[in-house]
């Protein structure tokens, strides 16, 4: 990586007086960072980090699953791993991904030559790695790491032994990493567009982040005072959630998914702006109904903030508030669709080819929208009562997230990084990634639909006889997904250390459109020196 | 213990119209109550619906994956930016569709949350790990833990084989007992985390949180034995917490009822012997 840059940082230097600070030398580079581009990487490199630790959580709990009895894990160890294997995905893995990704895309796109708050960039960042080594170091307390669930919910959440407030301020330190970063993209997009880049000309990737960007604002810090609300149930005597002390262990499920939902978007809408670039690129032709796709975004965000007890329904809402959310959620399906039949009218009389980018795009369009199907069927109440807490529903969220944010997160790498690297990676590994990467996510998560409509309860280490064919098919799935993703790593790194040199355009018989391929590859190391004009 | 769970197996293999633990099963079952079969009927409803939406998509979509190649020599007509046409049309046919879901599911809704009428009530703890049936008003109470056979076989590193167990980790030592055609209102509670009672036959499933009382129904329409499980994660053993409710006619539950309400010192053990049906 830093050979590459210091090619950048060359180039800088070639036409621009006023660049003093190239990168620092050695690791003064990387903590004190304040370039995009290098905050950029780091959150990527960490990103990629953690899909690999929660992965392999996520393969040890298959291998338990994989045949009914309790093989080789104590069933609360069982818990603690789907416990951290979601804490570490969630804010681990996809939001500082989407997060690098804003970090290089958005000065590029918007004609910039850095994010608006350097230092601020670099405190969001730096508090990651404190934070996780925190969350993983629970692992070795008394009592184990947390297993009450990533949903922490009270009266268990408070079983915890001395994980429990190591975790919470983990997820304070997470939290405010995650307001910093979305005040310096607004800042950025707010404030540094290049002249004549009016909010209605600014690519889908970045829009997408600037919804994002507010709901994070909204709601992170709805998370910290549910999680500050647990701390002092437990150390401090006060009965938040006590229903002996006037509390109501209801009224934390209510706080936490108000965070939880717009979560949901938080970690979706980045990935509908990616696939909002890449399908036009490879279809040669703009993105249909530009207008409607920011405005559809914009509605999903603010229906995210009214559909937040879907997620409870058998808690025993009245009958008028199951109906409202019923009814808030199915309307989530409208701007839904309006993007999918966007992306699907650019590509009508396009001109289609299939470059590693547009074919994760394309298996994100097919997967996220089988995933968007049992999202509506999970809106119908009496249904959801048969559904809610089973493999149906984790089915469903997987398909939104991995195939979903997860192969969005990899089309934009594929997408991006001959910018970034200045070289172009190996088209034959990468399309190997993607078939077996698309396969095997199918075989992994497909059968846990069946096993939730056959009855089986999610976040049970052990199940009856019945449910083991499918379990066992989903765990080959498993492995195979998380073997797949070796290659990825092996593939981003040859590409970072060196290979065939990437055109200003990368990929030129498709023209893309958009800022950053005005750019040399690799970028230089301060985007634009001087504002580009946008007609 | 083993000859009542035999009895139990013999019970479940005569009355259950259909193989209930077939393996490979691919959907939900229509189950033996009004509310689940209002559950099976959306669920069947809204998933052909979703079917056929994904048809017309994804063939739009795979149709123009084939003809509008690059490789196939297409070229892309850039003109084609936005038509207030079809995206008013591909606006107002997605809501005609939630229409077409949103009233059945808002009537079963309706009959999901009544809960006038009923002819009994039992009241369902939840406990780290085990439920307490609490027959209000008959002087009944009794709980219901994971069966022993069960038990020993789950610990890890058992070496039990889970194939060899009757009904692996879905049998009980007491199950709930209840009368055939009756309404059956549930209250429910728990006394120390929060657990989730759900039976899939009966298509319902309720949280028992602590210190609040919830309430549900159902009207089993088939004597028989119906299985399930806590779908709230709640410690430990959340994996290990079945739920067996054996449905009776009305004049076996009030000879299993009578059993039950006598004396102590006569009492057989809480469950019955279920070979009377």
């Amino acid at each position: 990586m830093s050979a590459t840059t210091m090619q950048a940082d060359a180039h800088a230097h070639d036409h621009s007086a006023d660049d003093h600070h190239g990168p620092m030398k050695g690791w003064r580079r990387w903590v004190y960072a304040t370039n995009h581009k290098d905050i950029g990487t780091m959150y990527l490199v960490f990103s990629l980090t953690m899909f690999l630790i929660g992965g392999f959580i996520a393969m040890l709990i298959r291998a338990e699953l994989m045949r009914p009895g309790m093989q080789f894990l104590d069933p609360v160890r069982f818990n603690s791993f789907t416990t951290m294997h979601a804490l570490v995905m969630i804010f681990g893995a996809v939001m500082p991904a989407f997060t690098g990704l804003a970090n290089w895309m958005i000065p590029m796109q918007v004609g910039a030559p850095d994010m608006a708050l350097p230092r601020m960039n670099n405190l969001s960042f730096w508090l990651l790695p404190f934070a996780f080594t925190l969350l993983l170091s629970t692992f070795l307390v008394s009592g184990g790491a947390p297993a009450g669930g990533w949903t922490l919910y009270p009266p268990l959440v408070l079983q915890t032994g001395d994980a429990f407030p190591m975790a919470i301020f983990a997820i304070h330190l997470m939290g405010a990493s995650s307001i910093m970063g979305a005040i310096n993209v607004i800042v950025t997009i707010m404030n540094m567009r290049a002249p004549g880049m009016t909010l209605l000309k600014m690519p889908l990737f970045t829009w997408t982040w600037l919804i994002t960007a507010y709901l994070l604002i909204a709601v992170m810090p709805v998370l910290a005072g549910a999680v500050t609300m647990l701390l002092t149930d437990h150390y401090f005597g006060t009965t938040f959630f006590n229903a002996a002390g006037g509390g109501d262990p209801v009224m934390f499920q209510h706080i936490f998914w108000f965070f939880g939902h717009p979560e949901v978007y938080i970690m979706i809408l980045p990935a509908f702006g990616i696939v909002s670039e890449i399908i036009p690129t490879f279809s040669r032709k703009p993105l249909f109904g530009y207008d409607a796709m920011v405005y559809a975004t914009a509605s999903i965000a603010f229906l995210s903030f009214i559909v937040w007890a879907h997620h409870m329904f058998t808690t025993g809402m009245p009958l008028v508030g199951e109906m409202f959310f019923m009814m808030s959620t199915m309307l989530i399906a409208i701007p839904t669709g309006v993007k999918v039949f966007n992306w699907t009218a650019t590509m009508w009389k396009g001109s289609i080819s299939f470059e590693p980018p547009m074919l994760f795009a394309l298996s994100f369009l097919f997967l996220f929208t089988i995933g968007g199907f049992s999202g509506l069927m999970l809106a119908i109440v009496p249904a959801d009562f048969q559904y809610q807490d089973t493999y149906f529903v984790v089915a469903h969220f997987h398909y939104v997230l991995v195939p979903g944010a997860v192969f969005s997160i990899m089309a934009a790498v594929y997408y991006w990084l001959p910018k970034w690297s200045g070289h172009m990676y190996n088209m034959k590994l990468a399309k190997w990634h993607f078939w077996l990467s698309t396969i095997f996510v199918n075989v992994l998560f497909f059968p846990q639909h069946f096993l939730g409509l056959a009855g089986m309860p999610r976040r049970i280490p052990d199940y009856n006889t019945q449910f083991a064919d499918w379990n066992f098919i989903s765990s080959i799935g498993g492995f195979g997904f998380g073997l797949s993703q070796l290659l990825f790593v092996y593939l981003v790194w040859r590409t970072v250390r060196g290979g065939e040199k990437a055109s200003g355009k990368v990929w030129d018989d498709a023209a893309p459109h958009g800022l950053e391929w005005t750019l040399p590859s690799p970028a230089p190391y301060h985007s634009f020196e001087e504002a580009p004009e946008v007609k | 213990m083993s000859k009542n769970l035999k009895a139990l197996a013999c019970l479940a293999g005569v009355l259950l119209a259909s193989p209930a633990f077939a393996d490979w099963q691919l959907n939900m079952r229509p189950g033996v109550t009004e509310l689940s079969r209002i559950a099976y009927d959306l669920h069947m409803r809204i998933l052909w619906i979703c079917v056929w939406i994904a048809i017309a998509v994804f063939g739009v979509m795979i149709y123009s994956l084939v003809k509008f190649r690059r490789s196939k020599g297409a070229v892309a007509d850039t003109t084609l930016l936005h038509s207030t046409k079809v995206e008013v049309i591909w606006t107002v046919i997605p809501i005609l569709i939630l229409v077409v879901m949103a009233v059945p599911a808002a009537r079963g809704l309706i009959t999901d949350e009544d809960m006038s009428g009923a002819d009994m009530t039992i009241k369902v703890t939840g406990y780290q790990w085990k439920w307490e049936y609490t027959y209000l008003d008959q002087n009944v109470d009794f709980f219901s833990t994971l069966a022993r056979d069960s038990n020993a076989a789950r610990i890890t590193g058992s070496h039990i084989n889970p194939y060899s167990v009757q009904n692996y980790l879905l049998d009980v030592d007491h199950p709930l007992v209840v009368p055939v055609g009756k309404k059956v209102r549930v209250l429910l509670t728990a006394g120390d985390v929060i657990h989730s009672w759900w039976v899939p036959a009966f298509g319902i499933k309720r949280d028992a949180i602590p210190g609040f009382v919830n309430e549900t129904w159902f009207k089993a329409e088939k004597v028989g034995t119906y299985r399930g499980q806590c779908a709230e994660l709640c410690g430990r053993d959340h994996g290990f917490m079945p739920i067996v409710v054996v449905v009776k006619t009305q004049a076996d539950y009030d000879a299993w009822l009578k059993a039950q309400q006598a004396p102590p010192a006569e009492a057989a053990p809480a469950n019955p012997a279920p070979a009377a049906t």
